[in-house]
């Protein structure tokens, strides 16, 4: 047991020590809470306007509200873009200096970039869920609110969905992150990735209401498993089995990405050449 | 008895550069076809280290200086050739390699910009695993040595330039050890700085034991510091030994300034030729393996009238200048 605390005593302490300071970007929590709210409110106009003008809906639309309120309110724990200080040691080439770390290349970085999906989405998630999820009610705008969990089973099932969005959207920050040691550069991996995670998580338009062809695939993809995934849960859309598959395949992608992103940061590091002197 | 803390052996590092062709042409065959420039940083390097030692590598730009010290930190892998730091060899046991090791690049930071100095020292003790009394007793005593009790609590981004220096070579011993890696841990530094800087290193180095390789271009640090000197030009060794040494083999002539009573019109002295004159004073070079300095004075007391003489060496730039220009290397 001890053994396993001195194991994870400096990943604890990377964690612990970006953690702490990212929760101290408050003025741009605020600002980020702000624009949010403002393009939740377009969006769920955009969709009012779609499920009026058609017949029958993959989802109703309280879970399609759901479904947006929580994008909003978790959207900085999508991997979206590199972590700016690794972007940062790249150009300046800093980054020779995390070689000089006597720890596991890959776990350092993971424990980086859950903190950062941890920390900044907490500041932005908590008035956004009260806005949404109690404000709208008090102003009389009760259709457009955040509603409760399907249920207590649903409750509990999303929580440990959204622990696996933290450790699946960090697995692909930290695969980010290396490619961008591999690239040089962090505005590839930027152009690239972002996109498409706004796009296949469901971020951009809820899954759902993708085209029916479509619905296998998108379900299998790892991008599901960082948005869709807890949030069908949250609003019952997925329940039972149906559910715990869900979590599995999240599961799953976790793994095979953290197996990956270790595999290329060995690969990565070997190539390094810390140019210039 | 010392023994061999470090083992180098015939190291060479090849380094495959894209090269850009130029003008608009040049970009779109780029596009289609690399042209690849191989550049040998390294052609063979060996020399040993014991433990204990403070020895100092100078050379100039693109010598090989930090491709030396990158593969010694384990960050770069050698094309050929055999590295042993205290029996690992760095790239292949990195991490065990590295826990043993401190190092400081003077053009980088290992200090978390947004943190005060403070945490993050804490932050290196829990990632070097140290134990808390341990760390507790090293970091009361690095902060005493380098003077950092009124900066700890100060964010790194406030620091000056000579106070983050003194708190990166803080941070680089937190976890004890046995050997320290500077590269260019003077560059830019103010004159006090720089003395801070060497004072602790000179420190390091008598007191604990601590063995040293440090890279520099400012000469004084090598003068205040080693005892031996290694320079390398165009990835080789051009020289390894004391800096006496080496100044008897670039530049050994020496200097004597004679400051006269009265004008005097001429001085003339066999094997002795006349640098400068300044009014009345006049400063001869001489070459001490023909003539003694004892001997000139004499000879140039017994001709004209003397009120003072001073004796010198060329300053040290301008033996390794020297030195640089005997072999064909630039500066």
């Amino acid at each position: 047991m001890s053994a396993i605390v001195a194991t994870l005593r400096p990943y604890q302490a990377v964690f612990k020590a970006r953690f702490t300071l990212l929760l101290q970007y408050r003025a741009a929590a605020f600002a980020g809470f702000v624009t949010q709210c403002w393009w939740g409110g377009i969006k769920l106009m955009v969709l009012a306007a779609f499920f009026r003008s058609v017949r029958t809906t993959p989802m109703t639309f309280q879970q399609a509200v759901d479904y947006v309120w929580l994008g909003q309110a978790f959207l900085t724990l999508l991997p979206w873009s590199v972590d700016p200080e690794i972007a940062r040691m790249v150009r300046s080439g800093d980054v020779a200096y995390e070689r000089l770390r006597p720890l596991d290349a890959h776990a350092f970085w993971y424990a980086r970039a859950i903190a950062r999906r941890t920390a900044t989405p907490l500041l932005r998630a908590i008035p956004m869920v009260l806005t949404a999820g109690l404000l709208f009610h008090v102003f009389g705008m009760s259709e457009w609110a955040l509603s409760p969990p399907a249920g207590v089973q649903a409750a509990a099932l999303f929580f440990l969905s959204m622990v696996l969005v933290i450790l699946l959207s960090s697995a692909i920050a930290t695969l980010m992150d290396i490619a961008t040691v591999a690239a040089l550069s962090e505005r590839g991996v930027n152009a690239l990735v972002g996109p498409l995670v706004i796009v296949f998580s469901g971020s951009l338009v809820p899954l759902p209401l993708f085209p029916d062809w479509l619905q296998p695939a998108l379900r299998l993809q790892p991008l599901a498993g960082l948005l869709d995934t807890p949030f069908r849960i949250y609003g019952g859309h997925f329940a039972g089995l149906d559910a715990l598959a869900a979590l599995g395949r999240q599961a799953m992608w976790t793994i095979v990405l953290v197996l990956l992103g270790r595999l290329f940061m060995r690969r990565v590091m070997a190539r390094l050449q810390a140019q210039g002197g | 008895m010392p023994s061999t803390h470090i083992v180098i052996e015939g190291l060479t590092k090849t380094f495959r550069v894209a090269e850009r062709r130029i003008g608009a042409m040049g970009a779109i065959t780029g596009l289609l076809q690399r042209r690849w420039r191989t550049v040998q940083a390294l052609r063979g390097i060996s020399f040993t280290l014991e433990e204990g030692e403070l020895l100092g590598l100078i050379g100039p730009n693109g010598a090989g200086k930090s491709t030396t010290l990158k593969i010694l930190c384990g960050i770069l892998e050698p094309s050929t050739g055999r590295c042993q730091v205290g029996g690992l060899v760095p790239w292949r046991d990195r991490v065990r390699h590295v826990a043993r090791i401190g190092a400081v690049f003077g053009q980088r930071t290992q200090l978390w910009w947004d943190l005060p100095v403070v945490e993050s020292f804490e932050l290196l003790r829990d990632i070097y695993r140290v134990p808390l009394e341990r760390y507790r007793k090293t970091a009361d005593e690095l902060i005493a040595l380098l003077d950092l009790d009124r900066i700890l609590g100060t964010p790194v981004r406030q620091l000056s330039l000579g106070q983050r220096m003194r708190c990166e070579i803080a941070a680089s011993m937190l976890h004890e050890p046995r050997v320290l890696f500077l590269d260019e841990p003077t560059i830019g530094l103010d004159a006090v700085a720089k003395l801070a800087v060497r004072e602790f290193v000179k420190t390091l180095n008598r007191e604990h034991g601590v063995s040293v390789i440090l890279t520099t271009h400012d000469m004084q640090d090598i003068e205040a510091l080693a005892e031996r000197v290694i320079v390398i030009g165009k990835g080789v060794i051009l020289a390894d030994g004391s800096l006496d040494a080496l100044r008897r083999g670039a530049l050994a002539e020496r200097r004597l300034w004679v400051h006269f009573a009265n004008d005097v019109e001429d001085v003339r002295v066999a094997g002795v030729s006349v640098r400068r004159r300044q009014g009345r004073s006049v400063e001869l070079s001489f070459d001490p393996r023909v003539t003694s300095a004892h001997r000139l004075i004499a000879q140039v007391a017994a001709e004209f009238e003397v009120e003072d003489v001073h004796l010198e060496e060329p300053p040290i730039e301008e033996v390794i200048a020297r030195f640089y220009a005997l072999h064909a290397v630039e500066a």
